[in-house]
């Protein structure tokens, strides 16, 4: 049976962002902007875990996949090391709509950088004119910053402690931006929900179509379970078949929060045990390596 | 085991040799009562996950085979969806041949191990059994169902399994979208005749519902492994995480790929809800979400398994079929205090399995008839707190011959609930039909086939649940069979 992907490079971008690349030369030719793919860090015990392609080679059969360890889950994704191999499945979703609107705002908020990227980039190719808000709690946490920015034509920077760029919120520069004449014709946003939520305040007195990228719970990826269902426009809708894009305006962002919260306190036990264990293992192998060298001499 | 059934083990191999005492005619085999199904006691089994049915002995299963009358006309093969030569093999039981039985049903049915345990025996074969007519209901036809699994267990734990065989390579490619028990059929069948074969499947493991939703209590999934290892062993490639659509448009397939035919079984999908208010509420789940983390995730395995389960104290089930006694009956293990089934009609309508309704039933859990709720309420922080419920009676028969249930006006009540668990059915998978244009589907969805299970298109076959909409796990085998008989006659 195939069907586990092998990882082949690994980099540590802040102290809880990892970005991986994995080999799937399929889903590295099919994917187009926009698009996630489902992860397992193994086959029998591990939870599926949703994350966006960040970027991909086709010629190489590579996708790269940045996330950043919230929980238990993405902790031990973050243990497999080059050369391991891991479960992935995908690009599930629907590709971002790219055509030339002509001035395109793209807000992304601290991990949302990364999804954010594939889609600037692509809305840069078909000829808009692109403006980048990067957010972050603080500066080691602003990703993607000399790719965003070499593609934007406009890089506006903001950190809540002011550590990198204006000590503001992303909403700001946006409400700015959408105060100019001619305002953006687009506007997508990425990132926490509750980010997503003002920057949809922020553009709906503008009536600029705005577009965000929904991360709800979800566990086949494929439309079989409903895990994933939002209240858009008060209508159920399906996050990995009909999304993950959608009409900002129109998302019941409460009601999708209240349900990204469901196993808030289960979830925190898994972490505080994952950590736990990670100790044990650490302290284990630190056991071993002394019972090592005292064996050594013996020899 | 307990003690009652060890009594009812000697008591089977006293009466067999009673039997052989003297010649046995037909008057004699229909004063054998039907063997009962030995079980895991009500009790503890509640708390674990491990086969409720434990299987007939030996000697029981040769006892029920003496009931059978060995029809000249066999009624009960037609009840059965793939034709099993019923009065055959359960002749070669009354005889001790027990893997002689397994040789005749396997010429028909490749998982009779799944099958003796699924299928719903009481409205299939079992239903014709002259021995259930003679003496007027059903539960005292012969248990072909239970015969089934027995010698199908009895295969297996004697390593006695046979690899079918495989005649020499054709060079054609066949492709199958789907590892349920429709692709794996047809999977099978395809290959037997010396054709590459690769199965698509969009989950980490092969099996489908038999997987993701049928619970390990009641089939055990090291069965579907070991059946998905046979085909393996036959030289069936299985590429696994694979969404044929997404992975690779299905076209692709067959343009660019070099695969001569394609056979779609992608199952349903989509879960329906009941559209109530309050349906978005935090603890409202959907059968296959949460038989999904239960089943195919492991969430039972607590500290274990990476994937979370909701703590539920008391689960309302919305239902009646199959997928909602498996819901029901994984809650209470999962650790619920207690457990309701609400259902609009009567228990007479009910399509679960009537195996399934006793065993939820001596499990403990609460059936609540003729009852429907209207609205999910819910607490401050946007979780269940309770269900406002109405209740119905039986009206006049509709259309299907059924008494339709009409809503007393007035008769709302809140119940306090902490969980609800939607198993009202499936709409159908929309991935490939919207990623393949040119594939015709009807209004449900579903893909529309020929009476050869083919598609729209040249060289593509579907069968199962994305053709039937919600069926059997034996409906869709028989479906993968047609598909790859039409297939191997296309190829040629
Ligand atoms: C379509 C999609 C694309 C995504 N892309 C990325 C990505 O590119 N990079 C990345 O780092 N993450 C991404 N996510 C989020 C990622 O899937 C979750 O962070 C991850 O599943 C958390 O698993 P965990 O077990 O480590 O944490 P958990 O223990 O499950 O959760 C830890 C904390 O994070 C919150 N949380 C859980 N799931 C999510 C979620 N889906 N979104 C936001 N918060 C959540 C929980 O409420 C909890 O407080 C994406 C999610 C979706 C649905
Ligand atoms: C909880 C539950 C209990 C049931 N109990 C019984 C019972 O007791 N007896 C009985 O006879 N029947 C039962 N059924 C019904 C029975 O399981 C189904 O009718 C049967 O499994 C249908 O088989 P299938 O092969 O058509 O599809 P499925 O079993 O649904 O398999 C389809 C497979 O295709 C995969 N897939 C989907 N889309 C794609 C794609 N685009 N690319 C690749 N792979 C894809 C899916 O992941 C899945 O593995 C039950 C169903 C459920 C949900
Ligand atoms: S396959 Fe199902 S219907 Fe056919 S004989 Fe076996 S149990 Fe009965
Ligand atoms: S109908 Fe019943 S008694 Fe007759 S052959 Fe079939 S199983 Fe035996
Ligand atoms: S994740 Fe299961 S339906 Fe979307």
């Amino acid at each position: 049976m195939h069907g586990t992907h092998r990882i082949v490079s690994k980099r540590q971008l802040s102290e809880e962002v990892f970005r991986i690349e994995v080999e799937a030369p399929l889903v590295a030719r099919e994917r187009k902007a926009g698009q996630f793919v489902i992860v397992m860090y193994d086959e029998e015990f591990s939870e599926r875990i949703p994350l966006t392609i960040a970027d991909a080679d086709p010629v190489r059969g590579t996708v790269t996949l940045i996330f950043q360890t919230v929980g238990a889950s993405t902790h031990r994704l973050a243990l497999k090391n080059p050369g391991q191999s891991i479960v992935l499945l995908g690009p599930l979703g629907n590709p971002t709509h790219i055509e030339r609107f002509g001035w395109a705002v793209c807000v992304g908020g601290g991990i949302g950088l990364a999804p954010l990227y594939p889609i600037a980039k692509a809305l840069k190719a078909a000829g808009n004119s692109v403006t980048v808000i990067s957010g972050a709690r603080t500066k080691d946490l602003l990703i993607m910053q000399d790719e965003l920015g070499a593609i934007a034509d406009e890089h506006i920077v903001v950190t809540d402690d002011g550590s990198s760029g204006r000590k503001a919120l992303v909403t700001e520069p946006l409400k700015e931006l959408c105060r100019r004449t001619p305002p953006p014709d687009l506007v997508v946003t990425i990132g926490p929900p509750i980010m997503m939520k003002f920057c949809a305040e922020t553009t709906r007195p503008f009536r600029i179509k705005t577009l965000a990228s929904l991360n709800t719970i979800m566990i086949d990826g494929t439309g079989m379970c409903g895990g994933c269902r939002v209240s858009i426009g008060g209508e159920t809708k399906f996050v990995c078949v009909d999304g993950p894009e959608f009409d900002a305006h129109l998302v019941d962002w409460d009601g999708m929060m209240m349900r990204l919260g469901t196993y808030r306190e289960v979830e925190k036990e898994a972490h505080e045990r994952c950590h736990l264990e990670m100790q044990l293992e650490k302290l284990g192998a630190q056991g071993k390596d002394a019972l090592a060298s005292e064996k050594e001499p013996a020899k | 085991m307990s003690h009652k059934e060890e009594c009812v083990m000697d008591n089977a191999e006293m009466e067999l040799a009673r039997l052989h005492s003297a010649p046995i005619t037909p008057k004699v085999r229909m004063q054998i009562p039907p063997q009962a199904m030995p079980a895991q006691d009500p009790l503890e089994r509640r708390h674990n996950m491990e086969e409720v049915a434990l299987g007939y002995s030996p000697a029981q299963a040769m006892l029920e085979a003496q009931r059978c009358l060995q029809c000249k006309n066999a009624p009960c093969v037609t009840g059965c969806p793939v034709r099993i030569d019923i009065p055959g093999f359960i002749g070669k039981i009354q005889e001790g041949d027990f893997l002689g039985a397994v040789k005749i049903i396997k010429r028909t049915n490749l998982l009779p191990s799944i099958c003796g345990r699924v299928c719903p025996q009481e409205t299939q074969c079992q239903a014709t059994c002259t021995v259930g007519k003679a003496l007027h209901g059903v539960e005292k036809a012969v248990q072909i169902g239970r015969l089934e699994r027995f010698v199908a267990d009895y295969e297996r734990t004697h390593a006695a399994v046979e690899v079918p065989n495989v005649a020499s390579s054709t060079g054609k490619k066949v492709a199958i979208v789907g590892a349920g028990p429709a692709g794996l059929t047809c999977a099978a069948d395809v290959r037997r005749e010396g054709h590459d074969v690769t199965i698509f499947e969009a989950f980490h493991k092969s099996g489908g519902v038999m997987v993701y939703g049928i619970p390990e209590f009641r089939l055990p999934k090291i069965l579907v492994q070991a059946e998905a290892e046979v085909l393996e062993s036959m030289g069936v490639d299985f590429e696994l995480n694979f969404l044929v659509g997404r992975t690779r448009p299905l076209l692709s397939l067959l343009h660019e790929d070099g695969y001569d035919a394609v056979f779609i079984g992608t199952g349903a999908g989509l879960p329906k809800f009941m559209n109530i208010p309050g349906e978005n509420l935090v603890g409202v789940f959907s059968a296959n979400e949460y038989l999904t983390r239960a089943n195919l995730l492991k969430a039972y395995m607590r500290g274990r398994a990476g994937t979370p389960i909701y703590p539920s104290r008391r689960v309302a089930v919305l239902g009646g079929g199959n997928v909602a006694m498996d819901s029901a009956r994984m809650a209470l293990r999962l650790g619920a205090e207690e457990v309701r089934v609400l259902y609009r009609r009567t228990r007479e309508e009910m399509p679960a399995r009537a195996e399934e309704v006793e065993h939820a039933i001596e499990e403990g859990i609460v059936f609540d008839f003729l009852k429907s709720p209207t609205r999910v309420l819910g607490d401050d922080k946007g979780r269940v707190a309770a269900l406002e419920v109405l209740s119905y009676e039986l009206g006049e028969p509709d259309e299907s011959g059924r008494r339709r249930p009409v809503p007393i006006r007035g008769s709302e009540e809140v119940v306090p609930f902490d969980t609800v668990i939607v198993a009202i059915g499936n709409e159908s998978n929309p991935l490939i039909s919207r990623t393949t244009p040119q594939l015709q589907i009807d209004r449900h969805g579903h893909i529309i086939v020929d009476e050869r299970q083919k598609t729209s298109i040249d060289r593509v076959y579907a069968g199962g649940d994305i053709v039937l909409g919600s069926a059997t796990v034996i409906l869709a085998m028989g479906e993968g069979r047609r598909a790859a008989q039409a297939i191997n006659e296309m190829l040629q």
